[in-house]
C-alpha cells in the first residue's frame, strides 16, 4: 500500500502537482473556517472534548470487557458477531458471509476499515462486485483512484473531471452538465436501482455501544440509510477501537463528531440499529470485529491514544503538511496527522516508519481534535521508537539523519520553514528520555537538519507570524 | 486458539498496566469539572420551539408552525402537498387520520409495500419520536407510533414530518436519554437533520442525494 519510496517520494510528487495543491488548499481552508464557527457556538466545547477523551480512554483501557459486552448485547438482539485477527481473516469472513447468501454483488457505505483491509479487492477475487455508494467513493471507484481525504475523498478532482468520468462510466448518464447538482442527480439515478436490488450491504461503523449492542453510522447523503435498511443481509466491519461503553457516551460523540467533521450542528442522517428488528430492515446482521494491528497500538501507553480517533478529519484540515502533500502521499487509508501516528502503530512500525516525521509539530491538530488526542506528543514518542529501532546497528544520530532528511525535505518547500517551526517544538524535548543523545536529535527533521548542517539563524519572523502569513 | 480468544488475549496483555480497580466507564454524573458538559437545557418551551424552528430551517427543511390541533395540521399538510404536487402519501400505522387533508390519498404500509411501491408514492407523512432544538434534528424510532419501519421514511422523495411542540427537547443529551427505551425494544433509530446532502464535488453543498430530497416539517405550537 505504501508507495515505493514511502512518504518522502510521494510527498515530493504531490507537492509538485499544483492543481492538487490548489484544490486541497481551498478545501481545507473552507472546512477549517466553518468548523471553527460551528465549534465557537458551543459554550461547553472544552468540557465535551474532555468528556470525549475520557470516554475513549476508558473504552480502550478496559477494551476486553467492553468487547465481550458488545458481543453479548448484539447476539441477544439477534445479530451475529465474528472476530477477525487480521485483514485476511476479515476478508475471508465477509467473503464467506456474502457467498452464503448466493449474491455476487454488495452495496457499500464508505468505510475506512474496509479500505484498510482491502475488502473490495478481496471480494473481487471471489467474483463478488462491491459497489461504493458514497458519492466521492463512487467517483474514486469509477476512476480507479484511492481516497485523498477521509471525509471528502474526491477532493482532488474538479467538476469537469467528474462529469467526464460519469459520461464515460455510467450506463445512462443522459445530458449531463457540470453543476454539482446535476452530477449528484446522475449518481442518485444510477445508485437507486442498485440499492433496490441489493441483497447484501457492507458498512463500517462509527461506534458500537457495548451496553446495548447498538451500532451507528453517521453520514450525509442517505446512502448509509439505504445500505443499512434495504438489503436483507447487513455486514458491518468495525475496528475494535470503535466500541463505546455506554449509550450515554453517544450524547457526547454526537455533539463532537458532526461539528468537527462537516462543521454542522448535526449531520443530515445518523442510523442506529440494535441487532435485528423483526419486519424492519435487514433480517440478518453480522458484526465483524477487526483487530488488524489495533492491539499493537494498544500496547503502547503513549501511542494507544491514536485509537481514540473518531475519524472527523479536523486534524487534516489544519495540518500545514497535509495541505501541501494531500492524502495520497501518506500511503495509507489514514492520512494527515492521525495517519502519521496510526499507520505506523497498526503495522508495528514495519510500515510508515517515516510518517512520524511528516509533521512540523505545530500542534494545530491537537487544538482541533474533538477527543484531545495529543498527536504532537505521540509523533515525538514514535520518532524515538523508530530511531531506537533503526539504530540497532549504527548510531542513533545516523538513523535520525537518514529518516528525517528523507521525510522532511519532501513536505515543506524550504528548510527555512523547518527552522521556524522548530522554535515551537523545543518544549517537547523535555518529554524525551531513554537513548543517549536522543533529546538533541529527536525532533527529527528539525534538529537533525540544524545539528548536522548548520546552526539555525535567529528567525526573522515568529512561527505565528509565518503561520498567519501563509493563509 | 480462535481469533476471538487471540484478540482478547492480545488486548489483555496490552492493557496489563491498567489498575484493576479503575472504573471501566466514564460517568457524566461524577465527572470532574473540566469534563462537566451541559446535559439539560435551560430554555422554556416557547424558546425551545423557536430554537428548533430556526435551527431546522437552517438546514433548508421547510418548516411550518401551526396550532396543536389536527385540523391545523391537516391544513399544513395540504399546503406542503401542494408545494410539491404530492397526492399519494404513505401513512405509517398509528398516524392520526385527522392529520390527512381531503384530496390526499393515504397509502397504508400494510401489508408492507415493496421498495419500488414506496418509491412510487409522492411522499410520506409521519410523526416522530422527538426532536432536538439545538441541532434542528428530528428523531424517528422504528416501530414507534406514526413512524413506521425505516424504508417508509427513506424511499419516497418527499418526507412530511409532524413534530408536536412537547416532543422537542433542547439538547442532544436529553434526546439520547429518551432513546434508551426504544433501543431496548430494538427499534432502529434515525436522526434526521435537514434533507440529505453532499458536498463531495468541490465542497459545493447539494441538497438531496439518496434520502428524501425534500423535508417538510410541521411543528405544532401548543400556545397558538
Ligand atoms: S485524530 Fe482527532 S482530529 Fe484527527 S481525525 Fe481523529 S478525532 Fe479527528
Amino acid at each position: 500500500m505504501t508507495p515505493s519510496g514511502g512518504f518522502p517520494v510521494a510527498a515530493r510528487e504531490a507537492v509538485a502537482d499544483s492543481q492538487l495543491r490548489a484544490n486541497l488548499r481551498g478545501a481545507t481552508h473552507a472546512i477549517r473556517d466553518k468548523r471553527a464557527a460551528a465549534v465557537a457556538e458551543v459554550a461547553d466545547w472544552q468540557e465535551l472534548r474532555e468528556a470525549g477523551r475520557l470516554i475513549k480512554e476508558r473504552a480502550m483501557r478496559h477494551l476486553d470487557r467492553h468487547l465481550e459486552a458488545l458481543e453479548a448485547a448484539v447476539v441477544a438482539a439477534g445479530g451475529q458477531v465474528h472476530w477477525a485477527g487480521d485483514a485476511a481473516a476479515a476478508n475471508r469472513i465477509v467473503g464467506d458471509l456474502v457467498a452464503a447468501t448466493g449474491s455476487t454483488e454488495v452495496v457499500k457505505v464508505k468505510s475506512l476499515a474496509t479500505d484498510e483491509i482491502g475488502l473490495n479487492e478481496a471480494l473481487a477475487a471471489r467474483g463478488i462486485d462491491a459497489l461504493e455508494t458514497d458519492l466521492a467513493e463512487l467517483i474514486n471507484q469509477l476512476a480507479g483512484d484511492t481516497s485523498s481525504h477521509i471525509l471528502v475523498p474526491a477532493i482532488h478532482r474538479n467538476r469537469a473531471e467528474i462529469r467526464e468520468l460519469f459520461l464515460r462510466e455510467l450506463p445512462d448518464p443522459g445530458e449531463l452538465d457540470e453543476t454539482p447538482g446535476a452530477l449528484a442527480e446522475a449518481a442518485r439515478r444510477y445508485l437507486r436501482e442498485r440499492f433496490l436490488r441489493a441483497e447484501v450491504a457492507v458498512s463500517g461503523a462509527n461506534f458500537g455501544v457495548a451496553e446495548t449492542g447498538t451500532v451507528g453510522v453517521v453520514e450525509s447523503e442517505g446512502n448509509g440509510r439505504m445500505c443499512t435498511t434495504l438489503p436483507r443481509t447487513l455486514i458491518t466491519v468495525m475496528g475494535i477501537e470503535k466500541v463505546l461503553p455506554r449509550l450515554t457516551d453517544l450524547e457526547v460523540m454526537l455533539q463532537l463528531l458532526p461539528r468537527s467533521a462537516t462543521a454542522e450542528r448535526m449531520n443530515p442522517y445518523t442510523s442506529l440499529w440494535t441487532g435485528v428488528t423483526p419486519g424492519d430492515g435487514p433480517q440478518e446482521f453480522h458484526l465483524v470485529l477487526l483487530d488488524a494491528g489495533r492491539t499493537n497500538a494498544l500496547r503502547d501507553e503513549v501511542g494507544r491514544q491514536a485509537l481514540h480517533c473518531i475519524r472527523c478529519s479536523a486534524c487534516l484540515n489544519v495540518c500545514p503538511v497535509y495541505e501541501r502533500t494531500g492524502g495520497h502521499a501518506y500511503g495509507s487509508v489514514y492520512p494527515g496527522p492521525i495517519g502519521a501516528i496510526l499507520t505506523p502503530q497498526l503495522a508495528d512500525l514495519d510500515q510508515g516508519a517515516t510518517l512520524p516525521w511528516a509533521s512540523s509539530l505545530c500542534g494545530a491538530c491537537y487544538e482541533v481534535c474533538p477527543v484531545k488526542i495529543d498527536i504532537p506528543t505521540v509523533l515525538v514518542h514514535l520518532r524515538g521508537k523508530v530511531i531506537r529501532r533503526e539504530a540497532g546497528g549504527g548510531g542513533a544520530e545516523d538513523a535520525a539523519e537518514r529518516l528525517s532528511m528523507k521525510a522532511a525535505a519532501a513536505a515543506f518547500a524550504t528548510p527555512r520553514r523547518y527552522r521556524l517551526a522548530q522554535r515551537v517544538v523545543l518544549p517537547v524535548l523535555r518529554l524525551l528520555t531513554g537513548v543517549p543523545g536522543l533529546a538533541r536529535i529527536v525532533p527529527g527533521p528539525l534538529a537533525a537538519w540544524t545539528s548536522v548542517r548548520e546552526l539555525p539563524e535567529p528567525p526573522r519572523e515568529t512561527f505565528s507570524d509565518w503561520w498567519r502569513g501563509r493563509s | 486458539m480462535s481469533d476471538r480468544e487471540a484478540i482478547l488475549a492480545r488486548v489483555r496483555a496490552a492493557i496489563a498496566d491498567v489498575p484493576a480497580a479503575e472504573a471501566p466507564e466514564f460517568d457524566p454524573d461524577r465527572a470532574e469539572p473540566d469534563a462537566r458538559y451541559a446535559r439539560t437545557g435551560e430554555l422554556d418551551p416557547a424558546a425551545r420551539l423557536a430554537l428548533f424552528v430556526e435551527r431546522s430551517g437552517d438546514y433548508r427543511a421547510e418548516v411550518t408552525v401551526c396550532a396543536e390541533d389536527p385540523a391545523a395540521v391537516a391544513a399544513a399538510v395540504a399546503a406542503a402537498c401542494s408545494r410539491h404536487a404530492a397526492r399519494r402519501l404513505v401513512v405509517p400505522a398509528g398516524l392520526d387520520p385527522a392529520w390527512l387533508p381531503p384530496g390526499v390519498e393515504p397509502v397504508a404500509d400494510d401489508p408492507p409495500l415493496a421498495p419500488a411501491g414506496l418509491g412510487a408514492c409522492d411522499g410520506v407523512l409521519s410523526g416522530c419520536e422527538l426532536a432536538i432544538a439545538v441541532t434542528g434534528t428530528v428523531v424517528l424510532a422504528g416501530g414507534g407510533p406514526a413512524q413506521g419501519r425505516r424504508a417508509v421514511t427513506l424511499l419516497p422523495d418527499l418526507h412530511i414530518c409532524v413534530v408536536r411542540g412537547p416532543q422537542i427537547v433542547e439538547t442532544v443529551p436529553e434526546a439520547v436519554a429518551r432513546l434508551a427505551a426504544p433501543i431496548a425494544a430494538r427499534g432502529a433509530i434515525t436522526l434526521i437533520s435537514g434533507p440529505s446532502a453532499t458536498s463531495d464535488i468541490e465542497l459545493k453543498r447539494v441538497e438531496g442525494v439518496h434520502g428524501p430530497r425534500r423535508l417538510e416539517l410541521i411543528v405544532t405550537d401548543p400556545s397558538l
